[in-house]
């Protein structure tokens, strides 16, 4: 037990010396915050839109009025037909086109139903999907209010021209994803380059001809991460709190249970890369890009995971990050329980058990 | 039977990388107590065959045993008593002198206090900088840092691979002499090194070249077992004094050693006037020609001669 104390404050002190270590650890999650929290924006303001209506009664004039007196939408123009929807698009001034088809007031009086199309400017996807989900809430508000008023329910059935991401609704995607990355990048990148630095320096030759057992090596190299990526995860969920006012629903032992299980679970991957890797360079690339990119695309993290080809949905379910996010969002956004989610934690759990039995299998007592 | 006074047993050890044979049949016993010298140029196989001894490689070929214990085997228990000081010092850079030592002073669970008399020798010299990161200490002070960590933990065998490489000749000097304090302690000392002049500091040298040991006695004994009959030479021209010399008839080895040109020939004796004269046609002027005796490295460039590939320059 002294040995392994000796040794995790011979790693705070590596850890606290370096100020490069030091960024990484605690100013990159801050500045990912922020960067993600400011640019992957989920509010609109003031976007240009316009309209064609076909129609001109009493009903359009009303929705019109009351969609650019949100503050969301501005009129850049009224068209007169269809021929130029196509040419306000091109100009790229305009991110939405709203289309009242013709007689919209008297199908709405007769038949209880009318229709509206939206189209998008999809170029940006997200951000159009954005701006149909926004018109989309007025024109329901609307229609529930003009229901309240009558006894026969009326519909107005908007037909948005695509429908990008049903999920993006939830503005809180990228705290959860941010952790997941942070604590990846932190637990497995760190690691993985504090144990391939003693292959490097040549200490590890004299740590390996030690009565010390590589368990004994492993676990004083990874204890001050674990503890490290647990502050971490709550100086991230903190500043989720306190700047954008993200909540967790859900048990909050449960989610720090869940974000230690998935600490454990990266270190056991950054473990299993120093085992190949015999440079601080090497770990550092495998871990670039066999573990970050990956997980920050292909874990549903910035890219929905539905929109993504067959072949890569496959793929990413061998992402850790893409269970554990499943979980996190769940606990923190839908509030639900361990009940909910008992499947993807037993997955987490089984990635644990596979990297550590491969990486003790791996793990070298001699040079080479 | 006779009990086992040999600490260290090699029995005929191969140890290949990819297809370069880095050792080659290697038979050494190493007697309890000794200082010991592997000396050879880099790339000898020094560095593979002191890990092979520390259990950080296995052989392909051979058996080694230390203390009794196999390598293979039984490592975990050789790792128990050997002290090993790598190459490259192998320090934690941005640790403090002090912190360096208490660490490896943790693994081996022993406190820097209690073994400090095995230290204090070596260690007297860093106190004062005890706060001092080891990235900032000269060289000769992160070998005497490195040292003090390797015996902190009272080894019976110290194994130093190449401890004296890129230190001062003051530092090298105290650095023997603290090995041979080290020995009174009953430690057996194994130090690897370039420099051939270190070997009359051991109490018995391994030659070695191209993974090949071709001698292994006392320096003293290596020297008396010198065949030839050895010339130093100088003149105002020690380039051309090379090729001449080598141009001579019955020359057998010439080579640059210091300020003199070392020659060797086929004959018994070679009559120096007559080696004068020859140069003198030659074109040289202010000849010296002097009998002299042979030291651990004009040792190592006559044995070396039948091994192939062997550089010709040697530290």
């Amino acid at each position: 037990m002294k040995r392994f104390i000796g040794f995790v404050i011979k790693e705070f002190n590596h850890i606290l010396r370096d100020y490069r270590t030091m960024i990484i650890l605690f100013g990159i999650p801050v500045a990912q915050i922020i960067i993600f929290g400011y640019v992957v924006r989920n509010e609109i303001q003031d976007v240009k839109i316009a309209i064609l209506d076909l129609s001109k009664d009493e009903v359009t004039q009303e929705l019109t009025n009351k969609i650019l007196s949100s503050n969301y939408f501005i009129l850049y123009k009224n068209l007169e037909n269809n021929n130029e929807i196509e040419e306000v698009f091109k100009t790229g001034k305009v991110n939405e086109v709203i289309i009242f088809e013709p007689g919209f007031s008297q199908n709405l009086e007769k038949e209880g139903t009318a229709n509206i199309q939206l189209l998008a400017d999809a170029s940006d996807p997200n951000f159009a999907n954005l701006v149909t989900n926004y018109t989309n809430g007025i024109i329901n508000n609307y229609v529930s209010e003009l229901n309240k008023n009558s006894a026969s329910p009326f519909t107005i059935l908007p037909n948005v021209r695509f429908y990008f991401n049903p999920e993006l609704k939830s503005a809180y995607m990228f705290i959860p994803g941010t952790i997941a990355l942070i604590l990846m990048l932190v637990s497995a990148i760190m690691t993985s380059i504090s144990i391939a630095r003693e292959k490097e320096l040549g200490t590890m030759e004299v740590l390996l001809v030690s009565p010390l057992k590589p368990l004994q090596i492993i676990l004083g190299k990874v204890t001050p991460y674990v503890l490290l990526s647990f502050i971490n995860a709550l100086v991230i969920l903190a500043l989720g709190n306190l700047v954008f006012h993200i909540p967790v629903r859900g048990s909050m032992a449960l989610f720090m249970i869940i974000n230690l299980l998935y600490i454990v679970l990266a270190l056991s991957l950054g473990i299993l890369i120093s085992t190949f890797s015999n440079s601080q360079q090497t770990a550092m690339f495998v871990s670039m890009f066999a573990l970050m990119l990956p997980t920050m695309l292909l874990s549903g993290f910035i890219f929905p995971i539905e929109n993504m080809p067959k072949v890569l949905q496959v793929l990413s379910n061998l992402m850790p990050a893409r269970w554990f996010l499943a979980i996190i969002k769940n606990i923190m956004i839908k509030g639900t329980g361990l009940l909910y989610v008992w499947k993807e934690t037993l997955i987490l759990i089984g990635f644990i058990v596979f990297f550590i039995a491969v990486s003790t299998r791996k793990f070298k007592y001699r040079l080479e | 039977m006779v009990t086992d006074s040999n600490i260290i047993r090699i029995k005929n050890v191969s140890r290949k990388f990819g297809n370069v044979k880095a050792l080659n049949h290697i038979n050494l016993a190493i007697e309890k107590g000794l200082l010991f010298g592997l000396i050879g140029p880099d790339g000898a196989g020094k560095t593979t065959l002191l890990r092979l001894i520390t259990t950080l490689l296995l052989p392909d070929e051979g058996k080694i045993t230390v203390d009794g214990f196999d390598t293979n085997k039984d490592y975990k228990e050789i790792r128990k008593f050997i002290g090993y000081m790598p190459g490259r010092f192998s320090l934690y850079q941005d640790l403090s002198v002090e912190e360096n030592l208490n660490f490896y002073a943790t693994i081996f669970n022993v406190t820097v206090k209690e073994n400090y008399h095995l230290i204090r020798d070596v260690f007297i010299y860093l106190e004062p900088f005890k706060k001092r990161l080891a990235k900032n200490l000269s060289g000769g002070m992160k070998q005497k840092l490195a040292l003090s960590c390797a015996l902190i933990h009272n080894p019976k065998i110290l194994i130093l691979d190449e401890p004296t490489t890129g230190v001062d000749a003051v530092s090298r000097k105290e650095f023997w002499e603290n090995l041979k304090q080290l020995q009174k302690l009953n430690m057996t000392v194994l130090v690897s090194t370039p420099y051939m002049d270190e070997a009359s500091m051991c109490d018995k040298v391994a030659l070695i070249q191209s993974g090949t040991i071709m001698e292994y006695n006392t320096p003293a004994q290596i020297v008396s077992g010198y065949q030839k009959h050895l010339k130093a030479v100088r003149s105002e021209n020690m380039h051309a004094l090379l090729t001449d010399l080598r141009e001579y008839p019955g020359c057998e080895s010439a080579y640059l050693f210091g300020q003199y040109v070392h020659y060797t020939s086929e004959e018994k004796q070679t009559v120096p006037d007559q080696l004068t004269s020859f140069l003198v046609q030659k074109g040289h002027t202010e000849i010296q020609v002097l009998d002299i005796e042979p030291n651990i490295e004009d040792c190592f460039i006559a044995s070396s001669a039948g091994i192939p590939n062997h550089t010709e320059n040697i530290k």
